[in-house]
């Protein structure tokens, strides 16, 4: 069968190598490739140290590490390059993750030496260019989402819906001389997983609103959970069925009504750069995924950053240090916030995704992050209307940067799940959208191209999609059954729970 | 610059093809009080050859690394990062590609972290090791909760010690904030050590209610602690063994699973990744096969496809938020993950006796380095009644007698060309005047003997 | 398979068995088919007490997560631990060897709340 109906050749199909040993397969016994420095100090006998001998492994107990040399790794991770899909090689329309384009001054900009090579504890004196690109990059996220103060310490999205929920619970406890922090937050049903991980993690209860039948929030089932108990709401808008909230100052309004704190999880901000500014809907707090809206690369699932910005009321909860600027002085320092939380993590954060954050935003400047706001929309919405004739939109009309397609139909009709289309993009040399997420819709399907993707390669997305629909009516056995041309085809997803093997062991 | 393909004459083709006239037809769903009319004031706009330049100015403005010789770490260090680890980290099949949730087109990135999560196991003796956290703070804050879990939240008391590094502390502490975990800490000796005499009383006080004890292994002060009977202590006290430590003395020092840890966690920034200002490093995280269940974060294992072929996948993933939401083993989604494939990277290229090896020679110079500091009669040792020599890796904490103001001391010496240690906490009483130096194995010794000098002759 | 008379159900999907002042509680065939194949069994610890409808376990599958509530208040006197090994015992058998835990019923009154097999089968979808 994968005979005929691996055909799909195309410039958009990619030819991936196939399954490799690992690279302790490989391990020959007296190979070697970094070496210690040859040094004119006679080697130190550690087991003669005072209190060490103990603690030194004996030659059987060591680390077992693979014996390679430099040949052998480079061969090694190149095969296994060559096993991957990547924005570089094509269209990555995930939806809520925003795979633009990583602009490769950026890669550039986080290498330089003076920030490569700086030491987080010398002097700020001696750091005042990082430190200047920091404090610029704070105030350019403040500008850009509305509020007053940014901290850039958290390391992702999740790290800092947390930061924000504990500076919440910091000022609530101001806010009642220490009575009360309150115990809930107010989640809707669409939200990401990492909303009631963070609040968990910041001991609140989750209390969950429904979406109404338009999948925005139903501010009449807010506003029956809302009560003096509630801590803070948290939302995603635009929300994650790719709609802005309509009522969003109202919502904000009955949050405030409450003395609860309004969370904006930024996940989506693509959408609305340089449009309009959640600070400005009425949030008191949000998170920025600089490796979604700024370009800076997911690596294969990070390191990137997730900077805070906040109301004035919050800033001096904020964590720290965060960067100040002594204009007497002409001197950039470090400074904890007045009444911090404290620390989320070690040093400052993530600086060298700071980096290409900062180098983007100076090679755009304000009215060209206007245009990637507006150019994400309007290639989402083309999308939508190539694809709407084909598949159903879980929720009909214009979208933001992203949009829903439902998957039940046709899984009523034919038995194919959204999880065959996917599995056949890959065959057709696109990734796939996200799926079966948001959880409200029946086989979801979340696509969003980005404002990087050319109009050529969005049409070949949708002739992909399109051809799929009609694989869909005549051939939905060969659907079952993708991909075909990777480098594995469908994994044993259960048999990798029931029997773990989450580690390499010698044979 | 900008980085949008589409030209305004597509622009007009695509809206006529949606039906609208505009884009901002597009944008009607926003309250108009929420619109802005101007873009956001925010500089920009620069062609590639003007950033460039600017670029090159910010980071002429840091005195960094490659202009002087270092001997600071407390945890974050100057170690030689192999040349071919950059050219693979710039390959953008793994940089720029997502979280591998498609197994099939993300087999590249999944092995990685499988041979990643290989040599984390083998570092630690643990049985399992996950696809990485963010930092070793986070990463030692994670243990904590997850030992809070494994006791079904019977049990919540830390007992922390106090020589862990401080900066972990105080994450811990903002993290036990919210009262989901209670840390007790067990204070440090003059000579730098967990207080043993303090760390039993603390135990004997809090039966029953000890989660886990949480120590380090080497601790900040660069000290190998005689952890063994704090260890069979806390375990007498059914209390989880967390264990932080420095991967490369990993390399010379029994594993922790010898000496009885449930939990391994570190920062792993040593293992091929830059310093960059403190960030983005690596904390690792591995655990004994009981504690599984519990463990935070991704973790990647190995089947077959439909053909019979080996591959890999993100695995036992009921315990993370995208499904098991409030009830998620964390809220960890992003990780750091290039930084563990760097790591992994590293492992393969140091193998098992390269690691020693290094670490051995950094140990080296560190010794001749203290001994040429006390020799000069600058320097005593941290505690001022009992010169006992502490076993210590390559990292020691010194006294500074010498007559200089000690950030003044440290600023001249920089501008020598020798960043001086870091110098420990002036407002803590017990640490006043000491600095932490640290020597890697890109030292030299005629750089450690002309630092010797410079300090000589300042005095 | 038909629904085992022997016992009652509560429309959690589990089902009580009562022997005397003490119970075994499992899951219906139905909650295992729809939760699909078992991989893992999250069982109390001997001696915890739950009052009714409180968690006292969960069952996973490869992706998702159920809770096992409990239908009749009491302390847990036992626990399936084969189950540690071999969790696809609840699938394969659930009205017999792929029991979850049993316990000592506070109050043999809660039992009333419950459906007989006739009515639990008339309940399902």
């Amino acid at each position: 069968m994968a005979d005929t109906t691996s055909n799909h050749q195309s410039d958009y199909q990619i030819n991936y190598r196939g399954p490799r040993q690992t690279i302790y397969d490989l391990s020959v016994e007296g190979r070697s490739c970094l070496q210690a420095p040859q040094s004119e100090l006679p080697q130190l006998d550690a087991s003669a140290i005072s209190g060490l001998a103990d603690y030194l492994a004996d030659s059987t107990e060591g680390p077992s590490l693979p014996h390679v040399t430099e040949t052998d790794i480079m061969r090694h991770y190149t095969h296994l390059a060559s096993m991957n899909f990547s924005v570089d090689q094509g269209m990555y329309p995930l939806g809520s993750c925003t795979m633009k384009y990583n602009p490769r001054l950026n890669e550039d900009a986080a290498r330089l030496p003076g920030i490569a090579n700086l030491h987080p504890y010398q002097s700020t004196s001696s750091a005042q260019g990082a430190l200047q690109m920091m404090y610029e990059l704070q105030n350019d996220l403040a500008e850009i989402a509305g509020f007053a103060a940014t901290c850039l310490q958290p390391s992702a999205g999740a790290h800092g819906e947390y930061a924000a929920l504990m500076a919440f619970r910091a000022a609530h406890l101001a806010r009642t001389d220490g009575a009360t922090a309150r115990t809930k937050v107010i989640i809707p049903d669409t939200a990401h997983g990492t909303n009631p991980a963070s609040v968990a993690m910041a001991g609140y209860d989750t209390v969950t609103v429904p979406s109404n039948a338009d999948g925005l929030v139903d501010l009449d089932a807010l506003r029956e959970l809302l009560n003096e108990d509630v801590a803070a709401f948290m939302l995603t808008n635009p929300n994650t069925v790719g709609l802005f909230e309509p009522r969003i100052i109202e919502i904000n309004e009955a949050v405030h009504a409450v003395g609860a704190f309004s969370y904006c999880d930024g996940a989506n901000l693509n959408a609305i750069l340089g449009m309009s500014r959640p600070g400005d809907s009425g949030f008191d707090a949000l998170h920025i995924n600089l490796h979604k809206t700024f370009s800076t690369p997911h690596g294969g699932g990070g390191p990137g950053a997730g900077p805070i910005c906040v109301s004035a009321e919050l800033a001096p909860f904020l964590p720290g240090p965060i960067v100040d600027y002594d204009a007497e002085d002409d001197q950039y320092t470090l400074t904890m916030p007045e009444r911090s939380i404290g620390r989320v993590r070690s040093f400052y954060g993530n600086v060298s995704v700071m980096a290409r954050a900062w180098t983007y935003i100076r090679a755009l400047g304000g009215d060209g992050l206007r245009d990637v706001g507006r150019q994400a929309v309007l290639s989402a919405n083309y999308l939508r209307v190539l694809l709407e004739k084909h598949y159903q939109l879980a929720f009909p009309g214009v979208c933001m940067h992203e949009f829903v397609l439902t998957g039940k139909p046709f899984k009523d009709a034919t038995g194919v799940r959204t999880l065959d289309v996917a599995k056949r993009l890959l065959d057709y040399g696109f990734h796939p959208p996200t799926i079966y997420f948001p959880l409200l819709v029946d086989e979801a399907m979340m696509i969003e191209p980005t404002e990087t993707e050319s109009l050529a390669d969005l049409d070949a997305f949708a002739d992909a999609m399109i051809a799929i629909a009609t694989e869909l009516e005549t051939d939905s056995e060969t659907l079952h059954a993708a991909p075909y041309t990777t480098p594995v085809r469908r994994l044993d997803e259960e048999a990798a729970v029931r029997n773990p093997d989450l580690r390499w062991r010698k044979q | 610059m900008n980085y949008i393909p589409i030209t305004d004459a597509q622009r007009e083709l695509m809206l006529a093809r949606i039906g609208v006239a505009s884009v901002d037809e597009l944008y009607a769903d926003l309250p108009d009080a929420v619109l802005l009319d101007n873009a956001p004031d925010v500089y920009g706009g620069m062609s590639e050859i003007d950033l460039r330049a600017r670029l090159d100015a910010l980071s002429a403005a840091n005195f960094a690394a490659h202009e002087y010789v270092s001997f600071a770490g407390a945890g974050c260090y100057d170690h030689y990062v192999p040349a071919f680890i950059d050219y693979l980290l710039r390959r953008p099949e793994f940089f720029t590609a997502y979280t591998p949730y498609q197994p099939e087109v993300s087999q590249g990135t999944l092995q990685a972290i499988y041979e990643y999560q290989t040599g984390i196991c083998e570092l630690t003796g643990m049985d399992v090791a996950n696809a990485s956290m963010y930092d070793g703070a986070t990463a030692l804050v994670e243990a904590a909760f997850m030992t809070m879990r494994l006791t079904r939240g019977k049990r919540t008391v830390m007992l922390v010690s106090e020589a862990l590094h401080p900066e972990k502390l105080e994450t811990l502490e903002t993290y036990a904030s919210s009262g989901l975990i209670d840390p007790v800490y067990v204070p440090v000796t003059e000579e730098l050590v967990t207080d043993a005499q303090a760390f039993a009383d603390l135990l004997a006080q809090h039966v029953g209610q000890i989660a886990a004890v949480l120590l380090p292994y080497p601790n900040f002060y660069g000290i190998i602690e005689d952890v063994s009977p704090l260890i069979a202590a806390a375990k007498d006290a059914g209390a989880y063994v967390v264990l932080d430590t420095n991967p490369i003395m990993l390399g010379i020092l029994k594993r922790p699973g010898t000496l009885g840890a449930d939990i391994v966690v570190g920062e792993g920034q040593p293992l091929g990744s830059a310093m960059s200002f403190g960030g983005p490093g690596l904390g690792y995280f591995a655990c004994t096969q009981k504690c599984v269940r519990q463990i935070p974060g991704r973790l990647v294992g190995r089947t077959t496809d439909i053909d019979g072929n080996q591959g890999y996948v993100l695995t036992m993933s009921t315990r993370e938020q995208h499904i098991r939401r409030e009830k998620a083993t964390s809220n960890i989604c992003s990780n750091h993950a290039l930084n563990a494939l760097a790591a992994g990277m590293y492992l393969a290229a140091v193998g098992s006796g390269g690691l020693k090896d290094i670490a051995t020679d950094c140990m080296t110079k560190a010794h001749y380095l203290r001994d040429k500091l006390l020799s000069t009669g600058l320097f005593a040792l941290s505690a001022a009644s009992n010169d006992r020599q502490q076993a210590f890796g390559y990292e020691f904490a010194l006294r500074y007698i010498g007559e200089h103001d000690l950030s003044d001391w440290h600023a001249e010496l920089l501008m020598r060309g020798y960043l001086a240690g870091v110098i420990l906490d002036a407002s803590n009483d017990s640490n006043d005047a000491l600095v932490l130096f640290a020597v890697t194995e890109k030292r030299t010794r005629a750089e450690v003997d002309a630092f010797v000098s410079e300090v000589k002759d300042l005095g | 398979m038909a629904t085992p008379t022997d016992r009652k159900y509560s429309a959690d999907h589990e089902w009580v068995l009562v022997d005397g002042d003490q119970a075994t509680i499992g899951i219906t065939k139905h909650a295992s088919e729809q939760l699909g194949s078992v991989v893992f069994v999250d069982l109390p610890d001997i001696g915890d007490s739950f009052e009714t409808s409180e968690v006292f376990g969960e069952v996973e599958s490869v992706k998702s997560v159920s809770e096992l509530i409990i239908p009749v208040a009491g302390e847990i006197i036992a626990a399936n631990e084969a189950l540690e090994d071999a969790p696809e015992t609840v699938n394969d058998d659930p009205y017999g060897d792929g029991w979850i835990v049993r316990i000592r019923l506070d109050d043999a009154g809660d039992l009333e709340n419950l459906m007989d097999a006739a009515a639990y089968d008339a309940s399902l979808p």
